[in-house]
């Protein structure tokens, strides 16, 4: 492998490019699912390739190709270097990376239990299981579970010197039950919609989820949801799941914090972002209890963001996003860190595959745990609405307005769940609801979820991201925006 | 536009011009070894598909290219059925001892279910109407060709103080699927996309073209649109939230109905998962309103075969607002005692089938028209982040973004503040007054449909954000 990615940057060299990096990788992926007690998808997959980014003429070129012959790469490799020159045909200044060290390292993520190794009968045993337990409830109309595998092996090598390997290995999981009743249909998942949870992990993974005891209670809740009480419209107390908060950073935090955003390179599609360069270390963006960080290490937990080098070669960090309340920090690259300034990139460059160009993506954004027990959090809320398990999510370009629903709603009153709520839903401004946070759960409910399907970029990627959250509580939120009528 | 030297006038697919991809006998030579290799280690039945694309794009921000890539990649993806159970590896490694490796991890994969009953053997051999996709002159694009392009774009935006971001890409794709029981289907295509914000500060607006001859894409013509749309937005009022006559430009006519089709789908009715279940053969729209699936209309494109590789039918969806038919796959077919209607996605999946070239009916009217029978409204860009709030009443919820002009006694009169929507799909297409003829529409939340701009009254905006 590192012979290619070597003739590969050579050639690249001599076809007259300033600087040079390639991504060989191998992925291997497996997926599974059932619905209704069928097996649905049954499928596996690999993929290798190269991709050869260079800088020639001041400009960027990138080429991929899954040719892996030195001919192959070394055609490849010219042709990076024809497109940036290409690119300076329309170029308004040269690119300048912030400095970098070299590094030579291999790496691999810890799993306990390699999926790929656990036989997929038995894999397929517990998703028809737990589909069975769902498909007892009297009501339950569709059930569905899913599991997916990936195992990727990358070689890093770059012009100045670097030489990684790094195998990641991920496992995601999660089940279903809809009910459709009358005019509605009502849903409910675990341990999160859309996949369920996603992790840095092996098959460990799959078994902490005790699919079998959580089967039946969501699948009794999407059935009772139809006589549940419509969510209120009003202004008020409000406590989100920390699966929900999670994708709540994700929108509000953790995308207008991409300074390739920032900077308006992402304008044509992903938008840009209202954090320009002077709200830095001014923004009140959060109350004075509210701690964000960009974690990509192992010590942040193993999540969908961790990493030992970014695919730009950049070691993982830390990097503080919010502290105590204040905006302190964007995600950068070698090239948008040197743009504003700052001495090294924060290490957030990230590919889907060999045939993409690494672009700026979310590591771990994390909100710091707090202080809270949860059944002191609820015992304190005279009256609220728990929020948990997202149904659907969108803001704005400029990620300033958002709105968000929620799969199941618990009416908090007197200090207790008193009923069951359907159709939740809440909105906002992002700085106002961050700033109106006054209660965050400590760390034994905190939770690294993981967001599988994070879309950025031209071509488009879709990139895993974690999101460390436990539940917390907001002040003076509008709920009930999505199904008022007026 | 600048189109390379001798490509002009060369339409059709001409083996000697798209050396990117595999030649012909070289992809069915691919198919030909997995069913022989397949046959060899005593498999049932066989499906290979071969996917192929050679995509290059070129992006802008900030009135220069920042990013300009090239990707080739040839992907063999092989299902196996033995005893009733099927399963699918893919590789992209095309040797044979990778494609006899891919076959055994199918095999694998299926000997580990349970065996289903209800498991259809493959189709036999099929006849395909014919389509001609492949444009040579978008296939001889170079990164100089687009480069040069996104260069005057952006030397536009320049002059007239403004910055422009954006995609110029083209590239060309082909697909072949065959089975081990005489099946053979091929389609080849080439496609082209310009896409441009013009950002002049605190505004914006946009301009998108797609289709499979590059010469139908007139980069500058979109630069200007955009430019002129982002000057008038510069600066803003805030309207109140509520329900308001709105035109949607096609482009946010397809980003929201693109949320519909899924629904038409015969496995979603049979899941319980549709918003048509009790509602087919219902007033469900106006009557003003009718929909069908149909690869074969000028302005679509995509290959006339499903992924199992039956032909693609014209299917009438609704008719004068009445869902009258959806579309099947074989195995929902079966169920439901109808016929397949060349929807289905390659097997196994969940999800059965949906339709995938949608073409409105559409009507006489036209953008100028709307506005100028308009006593108070909103002109609507381009939409954005739409999300499923409720899935029986198909409530979707997004963003307007990029434009959205307030038009008073029929002209513009200025621009407005970004508003959130939750509406209804099925509410607003019983409240569309007027249609401009229906075009070949692009956005970036749903594919490329057949739609036409429309005006729409009582449009539910929700809340206002900041710009």
């Amino acid at each position: 492998m590192w012979d290619l990615c070597t003739y590969a940057l050579e050639t690249a060299k001599l076809r007259g490019a300033s600087y040079g990096d390639v991504r060989l990788m191998h992925l291997r992926q497996r997926d599974l699912t059932t619905k209704n007690g069928q097996v649905g998808t049954l499928a596996q997959g690999e993929s290798i390739g190269i991709g050869v980014r260079v800088l020639a003429n001041g400009t960027w070129g990138f080429a991929s190709t899954d040719r892996l012959t030195r001919e192959g790469v070394a055609a490849c490799a010219a042709q990076a270097v024809s497109i940036a020159k290409a690119s300076a045909l329309a170029k308004r200044s040269n690119v300048v990376l912030a400095p970098e060290n070299a590094y030579v390292d291999s790496w691999q993520s810890p799993f306990r239990k390699d999926p790929f190794e656990i036989p997929v009968e038995t894999q397929l045993a517990l998703l028809l299981a737990a589909d069975g337990e769902m498909r007892k409830v009297k009501g339950v109309t569709l059930t569905e579970t899913s599991m997916q595998f990936r195992k990727i092996d990358s070689w890093f090598a770059s012009s100045i010197g670097s030489r990684i390997h790094q195998r990641k290995v991920i496992s995601g999981c999660g089940i279903g039950a809809t009910s459709f009743q009358g005019d509605e249909i009502q849903k409910r998942s675990y341990p999160n919609s859309f996949g369920g949870q996603h992790a840095l992990e092996g098959y460990e993974l799959v078994e902490s989820l005790d699919l079998m005891k959580h089967a039946p209670v969501i699948a009794d809740e999407a059935a009772a949801l139809h006589a549940a009480e419509q969510c209120p419209e009003k202004f008020g107390t409000l406590i989100l799941a920390g699966n929900q908060l999670g994708l709540q950073i994700h929108e509000s935090i953790g995308h207008p914090i991409e300074l390739d955003r920032v900077l308006g390179q992402e304008a044509n599609f992903a938008g840009t972002s209202f954090l320009t360069l002077d709200q830095l270390n001014k923004l009140k963006y959060a109350s004075s209890i509210v701690n964000v960080v960009a974690d990509a290490r192992l010590d942040h937990g193993r999540g969908l963001g961790t990493f030992a080098y970014d695919d730009e070669g950049v070691p993982a960090q830390c990097t503080d996003i919010i502290k105590d309340g204040t905006f302190r920090g964007y995600l950068s690259n070698r090239e948008t860190a040197r743009l504003i300034g700052l001495e090294r990139s924060s290490g957030t460059m990230r590919t889907e595959s060999w045939n993409r160009l690494p672009i700026i993506r979310m590591t771990n954004v994390s909100l710091v745990p707090g202080t809270w027990d949860y059944d002191d959090l609820l015992a304190d809320t005279a009256d609220g609405i728990l929020m948990d398990t997202n149904r659907s999510w969108s803001i704005d370009d400029r990620r300033y307005q958002f709105q968000f629903s929620t799969e199941i709603g618990w009416e908090i009153n007197g200090g207790k769940k008193v009923r069951m709520l359907k159709n939740p839903s809440y909105s906002g401004i992002t700085t106002e609801f961050w700033n109106s946070c006054d209660a965050i759960c400590k760390f034994d409910y905190w939770t690294l979820w993981g967001t599988p399907n994070c879309g950025k970029g031209q071509p488009m990627q879709t990139m895993g991201t974690g999101h460390g959250a436990a539940p917390a509580r907001f002040r003076k939120v509008r709920i009930g925006t999505a199904f008022s009528k007026q | 536009m600048t189109i390379a030297p001798g490509a002009r006038g060369k339409i059709g697919r001409k083996k000697a011009e798209h050396a990117e991809l595999l030649a012909p006998r070289e992809l069915r030579g691919i198919i030909e070894t997995v069913l022989r290799l397949a046959k060899s280690t005593g498999v049932a039945e066989t499906e290979v598909h071969v996917d192929e694309v050679a995509d290059a794009l070129t992006r802008f921000a900030n009135n220069a290219i920042h990013q300009n890539v090239f990707e080739r990649v040839v992907t063999v993806s092989i299902r196996t059925v033995n005893g009733g159970r099927t399963a699918r590896a893919t590789t992209n490694r095309l040797d044979e001892d990778s494609l006899l490796a891919t076959i055994e991890a199918s095999l694998s994969l299926a000997h580990s279910e349970p065996r289903d009953p209800r498991l259809l053997p493959m189709p036999g051999k099929q006849r395909y109407r014919p389509v001609n996709r492949f444009v040579q002159a978008t296939a001889a694009l170079t990164p100089e060709d687009r480069a040069r392009a996104v260069r005057l774009a952006c030397d536009l935006a320049a002059k007239k103080g403004q910055v422009a971001a954006g995609i110029f890409s083209s590239g060309q794709s082909q697909t072949a699927v065959g089975n081990s029981r005489g099946l053979f289907a091929t389609y080849c295509e080439t496609h082209s996309q310009f896409s441009i914000t013009m950002q002049e500060d605190p505004a914006a607006s946009w301009a998108k073209a797609d289709f499979a001859d590059v010469r139908e894409i007139h980069p500058q013509k979109l630069a200007e649109r955009a430019s002129e749309k982002a000057h008038l937005a510069v600066k803003t009022q805030e309207l109140a939230p509520g329900r308001y006559t709105v035109i949607l430009e096609p482009a946010a006519v397809l980003d929201l109905v693109g949320f519909l089709f899924y629904d038409f789908a015969a496995t979603a009715v049979q899941d319980k998962r549709s918003c048509l279940n009790n509602r087919m053969g219902k007033q469900l729209f106006g009557k003003n309103i009718s929909i069908r699936d149909d690869v074969f209309h000028p302005l679509q494109k995509g290959a006339p075969f499903d992924g199992e590789g039956m032909p693609r039918q014209k299917v009438l969806l609704v008719d004068c607002g009445v869902p009258k038919n959806l579309v099947y796959s074989r195995a929902s077919a079966k169920t439901a005692r109808r016929k397949p209607t060349g929807h289905g996605f390659a097997l196994p999946n969940e999800y059965g089938e949906a339709p995938m070239n949608l073409v409105f009916s559409g009507g006489d009217s036209s953008v100028e028209k709307m506005l100028a029978s308009t006593d108070r409204g909103l002109l609507v860009t381009r939409l954005w982040y739409i999300r499923e709030v409720d899935p029986y009443e198909k409530v979707m919820t997004g963003m307007t973004r990029d434009g959205l002009f307030l038009v008073e006694n029929g002209t513009v009169t200025g621009a407005v503040k970004n508003f959130r929507f939750n509406q209804s799909l099925i509410e607003m297409l019983k409240k569309v007054e007027l249609m401009s003829p229906a075009v070949r529409a692009t956005g970036e939340e749903s594919f490329e449909m057949v739609v036409p701009a429309m005006m729409v009254r009582d449009f539910h905006f929700s809340e206002v954000t900041k710009f």
